[in-house]
């Protein structure tokens, strides 16, 4: 591994600035550290070396014409194939788009290329972003850096992956459900979920659209709120982009790597608190990085919230039902695949060919689960009530903040778990998100940072803040990471 | 007793347009059968007062400003196209009698 691969973000954004290494030589390490490694990692779908070298050199040569360059100017980036990238072939990791090259970038794609960022590549996920360990990919699956024959988390296991394996500083992932937390949780990295809103999902491909949320994927806390900043902020191609300023991410970041958590109050949720379904080792970790906190000055507290226990199921009715609402645009007929067309078939056979086709099977089980969900007759029993029951939700959250600055629990129930071992029984898959799915009901952020191993594998502490106070969970994040450490997986 | 039927699985299927084969509507009744058991828990919350929310963001009727902007060139938007013709998304056939 060449020692710039092994560099955080803000260190070689520094070093290109100053003029100690080029954009070029930094992209160019990282394109030999993925065809190096990726074949046993495959964290990538597709790599784009040329688009990525010409986005080094313009960095270069703005830089040589004493242009101003941006905080993370040159620092290359990964994303998630879920995003769109102009010219790019973007799939979402399904059968139905393979080979589209999208005609936009999407808006967060834009911002990084206006601050100077080169694209890597498009990383590996669960089909349209539904799974928890990236075995719903159409195109196989990711695998942890840490144990080649574990699964790095889900749907953003690629994202998380190439960030781990250090086949890319910083990555793009989205949340609708934990895709960036645990991801991040179970290859020791730290994967955040900005408040909804706060980043634009113009040209995220969507899944939920009430849900789904792009945020940034890195090895420090500091990397990650960088890349925070760089594409946060209103954007009015997107109708539910929160016109407000980007909180102090950075500042917060900085401000809590000092340790210092002194009048910080942080809330253990009661519903979770029983380690009901969490597996020891992660537990362990997790009270261990409780007492670091609590040696760094803050004040935990326990905090109920009632409705937690029915996170899960609103959450199984509600994203399955926009998801079969979205996913009806797959129809064959303007882009994406087309099967059966013999000059025979109606366009309804051809349209339930091709996406029967099209689409893998949890996509497929989400599109009915949806459908059912919203039928009449069942819509007030599911969805209706599935919505109530998501106001209570963020009356739990709202109540709890009136107590404590942030909430905090383990990311995930468990460390990485072998290939395979959960894909028989879809809902043992659900149990994945259990901690990260009631941030995504109320709307607001979260980050996973690693907070020690369980039988040599990385364990996920979940720092949950109010909606648009994303600054909060960056500061406490910080402060836990320096007095734990990062985590570096054994060399591939 | 199975919260959902295969009979009921096939309609979803055809309701979906999803042309799924015999095997997989076997294995999908089982499936959903399991989820939609748990799922159903939703039910135990009393929630008959409680407002629905859809979205977390208090924003409504979001207008941008009325200005024209470039939108996509007609060949970028038919370049994708599984099948146009004469700068048109060509379809198969839409009505039954035709043919």
């Amino acid at each position: 591994m060449s020692e710039l691969t092994g560099m955080t973000a803000a260190q070689l954004a520094g070093l290109i600035a100053a003029g100690d290494t080029s954009a070029v030589e930094v992209t160019r390490a990282h394109l030999d550290r993925i065809a190096g490694v990726d074949e046993r990692v495959h964290a990538y779908l597709h790599v784009d070396a040329d688009g990525a070298l010409a986005a080094a050199q313009a960095v270069d040569t703005a830089r040589a014409a004493g242009q101003p360059l941006g905080p993370l100017a040159g620092v290359p980036i990964a994303v998630k194939d879920v995003v769109t990238t102009k010219g790019v072939p973007t799939t979402a990791g399904s059968k139905i788009l393979d080979g589209w090259r999208p005609p936009y970038d999407a808006t967060i794609v834009a911002r990084l290329r206006a601050a100077g960022m080169p694209i890597l590549g498009k990383t590996n996920m669960d089909e349209f972003a539904m799974g928890s360990s990236t075995e719903y990919s159409a195109y196989g699956p990711t695998y942890n850096p840490w144990d080649l024959t574990r699964i790095p988390g889900g749907s953003g296991g690629g994202s998380a992956a190439a960030v781990a394996g250090y086949e890319a500083p910083l990555a793009i992932g989205t949340d609708t459900g934990g895709s960036i937390r645990q991801p991040g949780a179970v290859t020791g990295t730290v994967g955040a979920k900005p408040t909804y809103g706060g980043t634009s999902r113009y040209g995220l491909i969507a899944f939920s659209s009430s849900l789904d949320t792009p945020g940034p994927c890195a090895r420090t806390v500091l990397d990650a709120a960088m890349l925070h900043e760089a594409i946060a902020g209103h954007d009015p191609r997107d109708s539910t982009s929160i016109p407000a300023a980007v909180p102090p991410v950075v500042e917060a970041a900085r401000a809590g790597a000092s340790g210092d958590l002194t009048g910080v109050r942080l809330g253990l949720v009661t519903q979770f608190a029983t380690g009901e379904g969490v597996e020891p080792g992660v537990l362990a970790a997790f009270r261990d990085a409780v007492d670091a906190l609590t040696k760094l000055g803050a004040e935990v507290v326990e905090v109920s919230c009632p409705h937690f226990d029915y996170a899960l199921p609103a959450y199984y009715l509600i994203a399955p039902s926009e998801c079969s609402s979205n996913l009806a645009r797959y129809d064959g007929v303007r882009y994406g695949l087309r099967s059966g067309d013999d000059g025979n078939r109606s366009l309804e056979e051809v349209m339930s060919l091709t996406r029967d086709q099209g689409f893998g099977p949890e996509v497929k089980r989400r599109i009915m689960l949806g459908t059912y969900a919203l039928s009449s007759g069942y819509y007030d029993a599911y969805y209706g009530q599935a919505q109530k029951v998501r106001t209570l939700i963020t009356r739990d959250f709202t109540a709890a903040f009136e107590q404590v600055d942030v909430l905090i629990s383990p990311t995930t129930p468990f460390v990485a778990f072998p290939l395979g071992a959960r894909t028989a029984d879809p809902y043992q898959m659900y149990l994945a998100d259990l901690f990260t799915i009631p941030t995504n009901l109320y709307g607001g952020p979260a980050i996973s940072v690693p907070c020690g191993l369980a039988d040599g594998l990385p364990v996920g502490l979940q720092v949950m803040a109010p909606t648009m106070a994303d600054d909060r969970m960056y500061r406490v994040a910080a402060a836990l990471e320096s007095a734990v450490g990062t985590l570096t997986p054994p060399e591939l | 007793m199975a919260a959902i039927s295969r009979e009921e699985v096939a309609h979803l299927a055809r309701l979906s347009r999803l042309a799924v084969t015999e095997d997989e509507l076997a294995t999908f009744a089982g499936q959903l059968d399991v989820i939609l058991q748990s799922v159903a828990r939703i039910g135990e919350v009393a929630a008959d007062d409680i407002p629905p929310t859809s979205h977390s963001v208090p924003l409504t009727n979001v207008l941008r400003d009325d200005v024209v902007v470039p939108g996509l060139d007609r060949d970028a938007a038919l370049a994708a196209a599984p099948d146009a013709e004469d700068g048109r998304f060509r379809v198969p056939r839409i009505l039954d009698e035709e043919v």
